[in-house]
């Protein structure tokens, strides 16, 4: 019988026993959810870490981001825009970090959406750097559903894929590619 | 401003829609000049491309004057520029590698999703193609908004005529490329299927390269004279069998290097093309193959095939026994046109490209849909047709 663990990120598993079980371990057994995605940046690890590190930084290329601001060296309050022109608000704190490596944060007990993850940062020579993001999070329910539902765009992989991509074009073009005409467009694109 | 729109299946109209404006730092606008129908832009007017929108403005091989520009362009204002149909970043992985049809980053991120679900991996962006390529505004309108306006579009010199340059927005580069993938070899015999623009272009890039011989397949007895004059050998496939007369013609070998510059929509009645047809129509496949198929069972053993022709979807009866049995290589992919537009620039003011005896009409931009039923309807007269935004109706 072949070995039952693979070389592969544990996120990318068909099994979710496997991925309940090492979430399990991460943290308190809630039924959260995983979410792992790479890209590969053509910029240095330390450049992309140290625009990351400043959250102020991340709602220029995060769509449903309005605002992050810094409490303190640990602490931040993200805002983030919700169904109707409303908002959702919570405070995370950074439970670990390695400079120029790695951040690590997780959301107060009270957030609306609970929420913990990390983004990497690994050199990947010629090709620039590897960001991985992973995610966990409660699985949405009642009227905090609708919003995640928002913020997740239903698909918590996928809205994390396109963070990632954006984060990528902001990083290697200065701009997040938009194929709006106009102004206009461009807001009714980003509301 | 006016721009042709598409609406449906064989349905396109010019309306008046939003000007275009600066929205990125690296955008500029144009001011559209001329603008030509593509081949593949019929595939969009028969309905064969998915995630087309009703309104999306068609276009993707245009030239005009640089009217505004943002603050990161090199652009000037009132320069004129062709650009080429391929959005590229000019600083990812792959346009570093001058793969600049595969940039990461042309293409918006959410509409990567579709590409990636389909394909693997994202396109990258290409005007007015559907959002499967980013859902971009194409240039046959007045005005166009180009993104990365530092990296695609190149400055024509004064007085160089619009009819002389526009085709290295696509097709010119396009046909090059076709040759270049087929990595010819001088002494080789290079045959091509299909004489529209991108083969005729394959036929003279082919010479160019050392080509001993060239040999073009069509049906449209117009085209094959255009193949003809620039040294061609032809073959009409509804009077002679192609297989047999490749054949004969090479000695009982078959053709170094197969160009198949056909693509989804192959015409002719062959009987895998019937079924093909109606696999097409009922959506129980996409594309129609027959040329691909043809240009496998005819190239020599360890022959090579480069396929510029546009493919979306899936196919069936692929020769793919054949393909490795003879160990043929296969290149293909949307055009670097960026990579290729000094070169070729430098070859028109030279001389040794002549692009201008493809354009067989010009009409004002305002009888587009006429433009674009023309070109599905009489393939044989007309090799191209170039829009004018400026031009007075009916005074073509």
């Amino acid at each position: 019988m072949a070995d039952e663990r693979d070389d592969a990120p544990i996120a990318t598993s068909k099994r979710s026993d496997k991925i309940s079980e090492a979430t399990n371990k991460l943290v308190e057994d809630r039924d959260d959810s995983l979410v792992g995605q790479s890209v590969t940046i053509n910029r240095p690890a330390a450049e992309l870490f140290a625009f990351w590190r400043n959250f102020t930084n991340l709602p220029q290329f995060m769509d449903n981001l309005v605002s992050v601001e810094v409490l303190d060296r640990r602490r931040s309050h993200w805002v983030v825009k919700a169904p109707a022109g409303k908002t959702v608000e919570w405070d995370a704190h950074i439970t670990d970090e390695r400079e120029g490596e790695m951040i690590a944060w997780a959301s107060a007990d009270d957030a609306d959406i609970s929420n913990s993850g990390r983004v990497d940062f690994r050199d990947a020579g010629a090709r620039g750097s590897v960001v991985t993001l992973t995610i966990l999070y409660d699985p949405p329910a009642g009227l905090i559903g609708k919003v995640a539902a928002k913020l997740f765009q239903r698909e918590p992989a996928i809205q994390a894929r396109r963070e990632l991509r954006r984060f990528k074009q902001f990083m290697e073009t200065g701009e997040v590619a938009t194929a709006a005409r106009n102004q206009r467009q461009l807001e009714e694109e980003t509301n | 401003m006016r721009a042709l729109t598409w609406h449906g299946k064989h349905d396109v109209r010019v309306d008046t829609v939003d000007d275009p404006e600066i929205v990125n730092p690296r955008d500029a606008i144009i001011k559209i000049t001329s603008t030509a129908i593509c081949g593949s832009d019929l595939h969009l007017y028969d309905g064969y491309i998915p995630t087309m929108q009703a309104g999306d403005i068609l276009g993707h091989e245009f030239m005009g004057e640089v009217v505004e520009v943002g603050t990161g362009s090199t652009l000037k204002k009132g320069q004129r520029v062709v650009v080429p149909f391929t959005i590229a970043c000019g600083s990812c992985y792959h346009c570093g590698k001058q793969q600049y049809s595969a940039c990461d980053n042309g293409n918006p991120a959410d509409n990567q999703d579709i590409g990636q679900e389909l394909y693997g991996q994202p396109m990258s962006g290409l005007f007015g193609y559907s959002h499967l390529t980013g859902g971009y505004a194409g240039g046959q309108a007045e005005y166009v908004r180009v993104p990365f306006s530092d990296v695609g579009p190149i400055v024509i010199p004064d007085g160089v005529d619009d009819d002389k340059v526009l085709f290295l927005s696509d097709i010119l580069p396009t046909g090059w490329q076709a040759a270049e993938n087929a990595q010819i070899e001088p002494g080789d015999t290079v045959a091509v299927w299909g004489c529209g623009p991108v083969g005729l272009f394959s036929v003279q890039s082919a010479f160019l390269m050392g080509a001993e011989r060239v040999i073009a397949i069509d049906h449209f007895p117009h085209r094959l004279e255009l193949a003809k004059k620039f040294g061609a050998e032809t073959i009409n496939f509804e009077e002679t069998k192609t297989y047999e007369a490749l054949m004969e013609m090479t000695g009982g070998i078959g053709p170094d290097v197969c160009i198949d510059a056909v693509g989804l929509e192959a015409h002719g009645l062959f009987v895998d093309n019937v079924i093909d047809q109606i696999k097409a129509s009922t959506f129980l496949g996409t594309d129609r193959i027959h040329s691909i198929r043809q240009a496998i069972m005819a190239c020599r053993k360890g022959g090579r095939i480069s396929m510029p022709a546009v493919y979306g979807g899936f196919v069936d009866k692929f020769p793919l026994g054949a393909f490795m049995e003879k160990g043929l290589t296969l290149k293909t992919g949307q055009t670097n046109v960026q990579r290729y537009l000094p070169g070729l620039l430098t070859a028109i003011m030279e001389g040794k490209i002549d692009t201008t005896f493809l354009i067989s009409h010009r009409l004002p931009l305002e009888q587009a849909p006429e433009g674009y039923k023309m070109f599905h309807d009489e393939q044989n007269e007309v090799t191209k047709i170039v829009l004018k935004p400026g031009l007075d109706r009916f005074a073509a």
